[in-house]
């Protein structure tokens, strides 16, 4: 920014002309912020059409307590998310899924942390908090397995299908919880998160090996923690909206 | 390796800026605090729009801060600010679409 030698006055015609960055970001971060861009209309577009095929199935319209699973009418999610690892048979809605936001922006918190360290050339502190932000990763990435493990494996009870059979667990043809898309959407949203949260954990150590190498200080600076901090706070902010409309509402 | 033996000597490391870190502090406090009136709000509230609402509500002031804090964008130029956000204008459209449609097939289904 301050190399640019144009002497010409700073009106908004010049900015545009060459020669300076109107934008005041780095080309790489400008590509990754367009990049996020596109990535959240996927994510929009999974989130919506879930929406959709909810609103195209009839709701369950008696009172919570009563509710059980049916093919009928789309299930309450606090009901089909209610198991927390180790406490098996034991009621607690939405718990797990809690902790797995918790984490989840705990390890952007020490991700910010880890760009702030960055820009004052603190290579210590990059190292330190990036492994950080890898373990929360991983830590989440387990929580998602055992989930998944708990939704396919279904409940003790299971559910019955229209045929009258009872089925436990779920795939993407046959459901316990309710209609079969609702468990297809589940794999779909939460898998297409996981897998970014995967892909991030797997940057985010490219960039922790880069640094611990003395890589990024040869380079002279340390946007690529800055890049990389972008795309895994993406990840935290997808999982905001997926937890509110898929678990919650 | 001589790159090495420069390393030390050429790389100052600055202070900690004190300020920054609060604001981490204070934007992570709010979104604990969100999240835990969230879970309030789900065993408290009756399902509804109101219920719905608040939700949409507070997700939206949580993407805020993520964006505007940790993503940094509140502290970039306009220019940039505004051509990250507009175009998501176009999912206005979308979800009043395919809510919309939605209802229409429950009817005929």
């Amino acid at each position: 920014m301050s190399s640019t030698a144009v002497v010409a006055t700073d009106s908004d015609k010049d900015l545009w002309m060459g020669g300076k960055e109107p934008l005041k970001a780095s080309y790489g971060k400008l590509m990754m912020w367009f990049f996020l861009l596109s990535d959240a209309f996927s994510f929009s577009g999974l989130l919506i059409a879930y929406g959709m095929i909810r609103f195209s199935h009839p709701a369950f319209l008696g009172s919570p307590d009563e509710f059980v699973f049916s093919q009928e009418y789309w299930p309450i999610p606090e009901k089909v998310f209610e198991a927390v690892p180790f406490l098996h048979g034991v009621s607690l809605p939405l718990v797990f899924v809690g902790i797995m936001t918790f984490i989840l922006i705990l390890s952007s918190v020490t991700m910010v942390l880890a760009v702030e360290a960055g820009q004052r050339m603190d290579r210590k502190g990059v190292e330190k908090w990036m492994l950080w932000t890898i373990l929360g990763g991983l830590t989440f990435l387990g929580c998602q397995a055992w989930e998944w493990g708990h939704f396919i494996t279904g409940t003790d009870e299971g559910g019955r299908l229209l045929d009258g059979s009872i089925i436990f667990g779920a795939n993407l043809t046959q459901n316990q919880y309710g209609p079969p898309n609702f468990a297809a959407l589940f794999f779909f949203i939460t898998g297409f998160h996981g897998f970014h949260v995967f892909s991030g954990v797997c940057l985010n150590f490219l960039i922790f090996y880069q640094a611990t190498v003395g890589k990024l200080e040869r380079v002279g600076h340390y946007e690529m923690v800055e890049k990389v901090g972008l795309y895994w706070h993406f990840v935290d902010l997808v999982w905001v909206f997926v937890f509110t409309f898929f678990y919650l509402v | 390796m001589s790159a090495e033996h420069h390393e030390e000597s050429t790389v100052t490391v600055q202070p900690v800026d004190k300020a920054k870190i609060r604001l981490f502090l204070k934007v992570t406090l709010i979104l604990f605090l969100i999240t835990a009136f969230e879970f309030l709000i789900a065993f408290t509230v009756g399902p509804g729009i109101f219920k719905t609402g608040v939700f949409i509500v507070l997700t939206i002031v949580k993407a805020f801060y993520i964006v505007s804090e940790f993503m940094h964008l509140g502290h970039e130029v306009k220019v940039l600010i505004w051509s990250i956000m507009l175009p998501l204008i176009f999912l206005v459209w979308l979800i009043f679409a395919l809510i919309y449609q939605g209802g229409e097939l429950l009817m005929v289904r």
